[in-house]
């Protein structure tokens, strides 16, 4: 398996490798021939010089017709290993000297390989350059190269001049001098380093291909099999599996854009799970009503029906009066449980939040009786109306009564509910649902949540240390999360962290503290500028500004419960955070976060162990 | 001649057969009881009904399918149709269907009184108008139909399409006539939303008896019709023009409008 070509790394490797062999091959192919090549002319150098120093040296000899003298010299030097032959032919082609003592008086063709050079054209050269003088050749196909140089010995005044009278004044070349040199040693230095390139090759692509499988194991192997397995999990329905990787690269964005899809799609699941409860329960509801409907209209004829006739009977007529009004009570009741049926389709109107409040409180007044709850109202007569879905906004009122009488438990308690009508500015109230860089880079982070919402994630830089601010997405609030430390009135460098464009405007200085102002790109809805000072809250965001107050509606639910702890006070807005353990969803306060932020609202909580805790919602007129 | 009975009363609970044959015997009417559809359409070949009460959730045939079958043989008896299931498209449903009233369950005593006066008076209205119809005196038309382009939701209120995308409502002329003297009026109040299928008006009449007015389509009311509340005979002597209730700004008049009836039909 692990050597299989179908992976990634084997196939990394086999490429880089062919790519090695075909580089270090076509290197060496150059670097060899230019090698031998400069040995050759070495070589050729050295022959020519040695064939230069016996034309000189015998010379004199040559001239006094000393033949005993030069054939000494000749075998002398003949002597050394690297000159395979040495010999002096005359103009006819008769071997005249030659160290291998058999072949003089032998004569020489004209294509033999010391003759070719000059005789190879029809008319023989008379002069020949120093390349020309050189041959390299093989005395049959097995031997090792040979070099030969010819070096001619031409005619001089002294020559025809000399006692012995052998040559006339007519002739140009005496003879020629022929020296071959066996380039065995240089082709042996060639083969040599042709043999360490491809030991150098070898050891080349053995250490890329481990350098690469450990690159390829580490870098993509692992992450690769981890998102296997993670979406083998997903594939099961196990949407709780995050990879959790920490690495930054492709793979890294990859697997944290995999768990945002998991994280997303198990929170879908949920919702997805709710609302079939919700619908089933819908069904239940409808056609609960329907069957209780029928028995109901017997008791509420029968009964109005008794009270018609026992008009002359004041204490049975009271009785009977009882029945009636309990009755259209439970009418109502089931009403409620009709429209609560209906609720999947949201229908936008004008909601007299007082009345969806006494709407609710119908539903679970006997819930507040018989958990001893003592219901106080203080209800505002004059509250304008909002527009809003009105069954959106009776669920969260019930939804919250019914919390409260579950942090009453037992032993009951006081729940107050209280409308009032406030004047709010957009400051502390509008929230920032997108926000991007100068470069137009999504500043928003739906991973970081600030109470309950997508936060806003800028590169901070204090000092040496660098990290991440995560911002307070709603405006003039101050709940940011700070992942670095900073020092008191510090002024943060901060800078988008996709491409590190600075945010600050080093030009424009804040009002309150003169510290210079970041500025933040709030797509079709202007800029919100910020002071950088640490500990400074100024925040200026004109185009909600321009807006100027506006009028809300604020309902207070209270209970002197048990309240809800520190920790938990952050959490309790997220889905399926419940306290509640088995028998709640950790739905009932996101579904209600969800309805209010859909409405422009602000859902707020204060909360005192075991004092009680207040819930404060502002719906917009 | 056939033998002559007021009230045909259709439900397969026997308790609300009996609620209902009590409640009919108090103001002195006559009424038979059928548990299924087919019963009731047995009896009605053999006794003349004038009014019928019927139930939607029946096993077998439901009241639909009755309405249905009743506009078919063109039987002119009016029909009430009451249910537990007492959904706004239910009563959107019936009223398109021909019924000419619709009472949610449970009802009182007060509730089911008022709509069956209602519902007889319907009928006789319906007889002397097809005896005008015959003599061909149109001069004489004991009602006066809603006009051609108004929609009309049953029986009970119209609908005109109106400037600006504003439509105004009313309450039909029958609905009126068969009310009899108005002595209060129970309005909605500006800005308040009203659906198709839910109540949006009260008629009180002489006797105390409240009528509610089902709103032929939803939307937010802008304007309420000071005159008709200063001046209810208004409502009486022009209920198509001077008379209207509201104008409202619609919700969802392109779906909507489908489910009331345009009144150039019935000329």
């Amino acid at each position: 398996m692990i050597f299989s070509f179908t992976k990634i790394g084997m196939k990394l490797i086999l490429i880089v490798s062919l790519t090695v062999i075909i580089i270090f091959a076509v290197f060496a192919y150059f670097s060899i021939q230019d090698q031998s090549e400069n040995l050759i002319t070495e070589v050729e150098r050295h022959a020519n010089q040695l064939s230069e120093t016996i034309r000189h040296s015998t010379r004199f000899d040559m001239l006094a017709n000393r033949r005993e003298h030069v054939h000494n010299i000749i075998n002398r030097i003949g002597e050394e290993s690297s000159i395979t032959n040495l010999r002096i032919l005359n103009k006819e082609g008769e071997i005249i000297y030659s160290i291998h003592q058999d072949e003089i008086g032998e004569m020489v063709d004209k294509n033999a390989e010391s003759c070719y050079a000059c005789h190879a054209e029809n008319q023989p050269l008379q002069k020949l350059s120093i390349q020309e003088r050189t041959r390299i050749f093989r005395i049959d196909p097995d031997s090792s190269r040979t070099l030969g140089i010819i070096n001619p010995i031409y005619n001089e005044q002294t020559c025809w001049e000399a006692d012995c009278h052998a040559h006339s004044e007519k002739q140009t070349v005496l003879g020629v001098l022929d020296i071959a040199v066996s380039l065995s040693e240089i082709d042996k230095v060639a083969d040599q380093s042709s043999m360490n390139m491809i030991i150098y090759t070898l050891f080349a692509i053995l250490l890329i291909a481990i350098v690469l499988r450990l690159a390829v194991k580490n870098l993509i192997r692992k992450p690769v099999q981890n998102l296997v397995k993670a979406t083998n999990y997903v594939a099961i329905g196990n949407l709780n599996h995050r990879i959790a990787s920490s690495r930054r690269d492709e793979l890294g964005q990859l697997a944290n854009s995999f768990d945002n899809m998991t994280k997303n799609l198990s929170e879908m699941r949920m919702q997805l799970f709710q609302s079939d409860k919700l619908a089933s329960l819908g069904k239940l509801a409808a056609g609960v009503a329907h069957e209780i409907n029928n028995p109901l209209t017997g008791v509420l004829t029968y009964s109005s029906f008794l009270l018609k006739r026992a008009q002359d009977n004041p204490e049975m007529k009271a009785d009977l009066e009882v029945i009636v009004r309990e009755t259209k009570r439970s009418r109502e009741i089931v009403k409620g449980l009709l429209d609560f049926s209906r609720q999947s389709t949201p229908r936008r109107g004008k909601v007299n939040v007082n009345e969806v409040i006494e709407n609710a409180i119908t539903i679970v007044s006997n819930q507040l009786k018989i958990n001893h709850v003592e219901l106080k109202k203080e209800m505002l007569n004059t509250l304008p109306e909002i527009s809003g879905d009105a069954n959106q906004v009776q669920q969260v009122i019930l939804n919250l009564i019914v919390n409260a009488i579950d942090a009453l438990g037992n032993k009951g308690g006081k729940i107050e509910i209280v409308t009032t009508e406030t004047r709010l500015s957009p400051y502390g109230v509008t929230k920032i649902r997108n926000a991007t860089c100068p470069k137009g880079h999504d500043l928003m982070d739906s991973e970081h949540k600030i109470d309950g919402r997508p936060s806003i994630k800028l590169k901070a830089k204090s000092g040496k240390n660098e990290g991440f601010i995560h911002l307070d997405p709603v405006y003039g609030n101050h709940n940011h999360h700070y992942g670095i430390e900073f020092n008191k009135n510090e002024i943060i460098k901060l800078f988008c962290p996709q491409c590190g464009i600075s945010l600050v405007d080093e030009n424009d200085k804040g009002p309150d503290c003169g510290a210079p102002v970041y500025n933040l790109i709030i797509p079709e809805q202007g800029i919100l500028k910020g002071c950088t000072k640490f500990g400074c809250g100024w925040q200026k965001w004109d185009f909600v500004d321009k807006s100027g107050d506006r009028n809300f509606v604020e309902i207070k639910i209270s209970d002197n419960g048990c309240g809800i702890n520190k920790d938990d006070l952050d959490k309790i807005f997220d889905p399926f955070f419940t306290t509640k353990g088995q028998k709640g969803t950790g739905l009932g306060l996101s579904v209600i976060w969800g309805i209010v932020d859909n409405h422009k609202g602000k859902i707020s909580v204060e909360s005192v162990v075991d004092k009680g805790t207040t819930f404060t919602i502002n719906l917009p007129e | 001649m056939k033998e002559s009975t007021d009230i045909l009363v259709i439900d397969d609970e026997i308790v609300i057969l009996d609620a209902i044959k009590k409640i009919a015997s108090l103001i002195d009417l006559t009424s038979d009881t059928c548990l299924n559809v087919d019963e009731a359409l047995n009896n009605l070949n053999q006794k003349k009904y004038n009014l019928i009460i019927c139930d939607i959730m029946m096993p077998d045939k439901d009241g639909f399918e009755l309405l249905h079958i009743i506009r078919q043989k063109r039987i002119q008896t009016p029909i009430v149709i009451t249910t537990g299931f007492s959904t706004l498209e239910n009563a959107v449903k019936a009223l398109y269907e021909g019924a000419i009233g619709f009472i949610p369950k449970p009802f009182s005593v007060d509730e089911l009184t008022s709509i069956i006066k209602r519902g007889l008076e319907y009928g006789k209205i319906f007889t002397a108008q097809n005896s005008f119809t015959k003599s061909k005196n149109e001069d004489l038309l004991s009602f006066v139909p809603c006009p051609p382009k108004y929609y009309r939701l049953g029986y009970d209120s119209w609908m005109n399409k109106s400037s600006e995308g504003t439509v105004l409502i009313g309450v039909t002329d029958l609905f009126l006539k068969s009310i009899g003297m108005i002595k209060e009026i129970d309005f909605m109040k500006p800005e308040e939303t009203v659906y198709q299928g839910g109540t949006c008006l009260k008629i009180y009449d002489n006797n105390e008896f409240s009528h509610q007015v089902i709103a032929p389509i939803s939307g937010k009311i802008i304007d309420i019709n000071e005159k008709v509340i200063v001046n209810k005979s208004l409502l009486e002597k022009d209920p198509y023009f001077q008379g209207w209730i509201y104008r409202m700004i619609p919700e969802n008049l392109e779906h909507e409008i489908n489910n009331i009836i345009p009144c150039s039909s019935d000329i």
